[in-house]
């Protein structure tokens, strides 16, 4: 923004930053529309149905026919809720979630926000998103929406301190919180990305994709249990928690949290991205300095969204295959297995980069 | 050595990829889906659907007013009125079929002895009013005229087993 207000003046250099925003914001609304069919069809391609196919060609404009559909309804607000908290509570979740994507670089330099503490910022943002789902619960006045609540509360703390921790360790390679820059750290093809760390195997000869492959692994899985997702979908568990903490939503603010919620998961699947398989780089890197700017540009964004394509697959693919946890097994899996290893996997980065790395 | 070889199992999520194979297994298969309004499942020639009164190829409705099939309804779902016709043949004055009552057991069907109230493969009559499925003669004769080919050949393919 800061660019903006030189180049255009101070008036000038807001609308521009607004219209910025606000080009983004719908093209990711959009993105989510059909990203939303394309769950709801892995899931129905993997249960041999044919899922929806009735609104539009192929039913792509299912999401738009169901956005309206939640829109017209009533609103309907049960006695005896917190009325200020109760509303507030989807607001927090889906303004968390837009902010959250603030700091995403989709392409070299197409970022809203180029933060130095972008996954500081990140980190937090998605930390905050816990609030909408426990004021939520609390503030539906009921039993369902308050059991859902404590458990979601207990299991997004659990995993954030995991996900802290496989952070670290991306940051320790990147040497920076940036994510441009931890991005732009893993170019040059595919053996480069985090995940299979080839700088320090071919110019230091530490195998230490034996750490990040596992590190991914446990990133991936703590973000389907920091989202909420099956098969750690305790608090939205529909057999013992009705809806869990949206129980007593409807309308609107129920589109909202559902909103929020396939954001954060969108985000997750860009996180996954970014960190550990390149964000826009190309598998095998080639030479776009000749290029025309929209097409070096389209063509990384092309890379990006492919990648993102791919982890939500999986995300719903996931959904498809795994039954749900129990609680104690998800404190089980968080505590006892993900921080241990994931601490180790710090100190073996650690000495990585005191020891051998070159530079 | 169980328990370490679930344990090297469940770090490399071995479970999660034969369940993901098996997963894109059934991706990639045929669809069980059938786009109901458009394709529809198949019916047995026996299928027992909406209720119709048949007539003869020469127009002149089948039933004689034996009542047996009011007398085999286990629901009571039928009742008939008749009187002989000018020209001294014994028709129905009244033939009317609770539809709300109806079991579709078929003993009607199975009790006429001129085939005349039948059992139709049409299945789709839902309506909105409860007085709608209160079936009268003129209806039922209405649907005999409009199901008479589906019926009829139902009825060949099913005289073998008879």
């Amino acid at each position: 923004m800061a660019d903006f207000i030189t180049q255009f003046g101070i008036w000038g250099g807001l609308g521009m930053a607004v219209l910025q925003i606000l080009g983004f914001t719908i093209v990711l609304l959009i993105a989510l529309a059909f990203l939303l069919l394309m769950d709801r069809k892995v899931w129905a391609a993997v249960q041999m149905r044919k899922g929806p196919n009735v609104v539009g060609a192929f039913g792509l404009l299912q999401s738009f026919a169901d956005f309206f559909k939640f829109v017209f309804k009533e609103i309907v607000i049960p006695a005896g809720v917190d009325r200020p908290l109760y509303i507030l509570a989807p607001l927090l979740t889906l303004v968390l979630a837009f902010a959250t994507w603030a700091v995403v670089p989709v392409a070299p330099g197409w970022v809203i926000s180029d933060l130095n503490v972008g996954l500081l910022y990140l980190f937090a943002m998605s930390s905050l998103g816990v609030y909408g789902i426990i004021i939520g619960g609390w503030a539906s006045n009921s039993k369902f929406p308050f059991l859902a609540a404590l458990r979601s509360a207990a299991q997004m703390v659990s995993y954030e301190v995991s996900i802290g921790f496989v952070i670290v360790t991306v940051l320790l390679f990147a040497g920076s919180m940036n994510l441009t820059v931890i991005v732009e750290a893993q170019s040059g093809g595919f053996w480069n990305w985090n995940v299979l760390a080839g700088r320090a195997l071919f110019e230091d000869g530490w195998p230490m994709f034996l750490v990040m492959i596992p590190m991914t692994v446990i990133f991936f899985i703590s973000a389907l249990a920091e989202t909420n997702r099956p098969p750690f979908d305790l608090a939205e568990a529909e057999s013992e928690l009705v809806a869990g903490y949206q129980t007593e939503y409807s309308s609107t603010p129920y589109l909202l949290f559902m909103i929020g919620e396939y954001l954060n998961i969108v985000l997750m699947c860009a996180m996954t991205t970014i960190l550990f398989f390149g964000g826009w780089n190309s598998p095998i890197e080639l030479d776009t300095t000749a290029w025309p700017y929209l097409a070096s540009h389209l063509w990384y964004f092309f890379w990006f969204a492919i990648k993102v394509v791919f982890f939500f697959f999986m995300f719903a693919m996931v959904k498809a295959l795994v039954p749900r946890y129990r609680y104690d097994q998800l404190m089980r899996l968080g505590w006892k297995i993900f921080l241990p290893t994931s601490l180790a996997a710090v100190a073996l980065v650690g000495a990585y980069i005191v020891f051998g790395a070159q530079g | 050595m169980g328990r370490i070889e679930q344990t090297i199992r469940g770090a490399l999520l071995m479970d999660f990829w034969s369940a993901f194979g098996l997963g894109m297994k059934y991706f990639f298969a045929k669809k069980a889906t059938l786009n109901y309004p458009f394709e529809k499942g198949p019916l047995s020639p026996r299928f027992r659907g909406q209720h119709a009164l048949r007539r003869y190829a020469n127009g002149e409705e089948r039933c004689i007013a034996c009542k047996l099939c009011e007398a085999i309804c286990p629901a009571q779902a039928i009742t008939i009125e008749a009187e002989p016709r000018e020209d001294g043949s014994r028709r129905t004055t009244r033939y009317d079929i609770d539809m709300t009552k109806c079991i579709y057991c078929g003993y009607c069907q199975e009790a006429c002895p001129v085939d005349a109230i039948v059992e139709g493969p049409n299945f789709e009559f839902a309506v909105e009013t409860r007085e709608e499925l209160y079936y009268d003669k003129a209806k039922l004769l209405a649907n005999g005229d409009r199901w008479e080919r589906e019926i009829a050949k139902n009825l060949e393919l099913d005289a073998p087993y008879r």
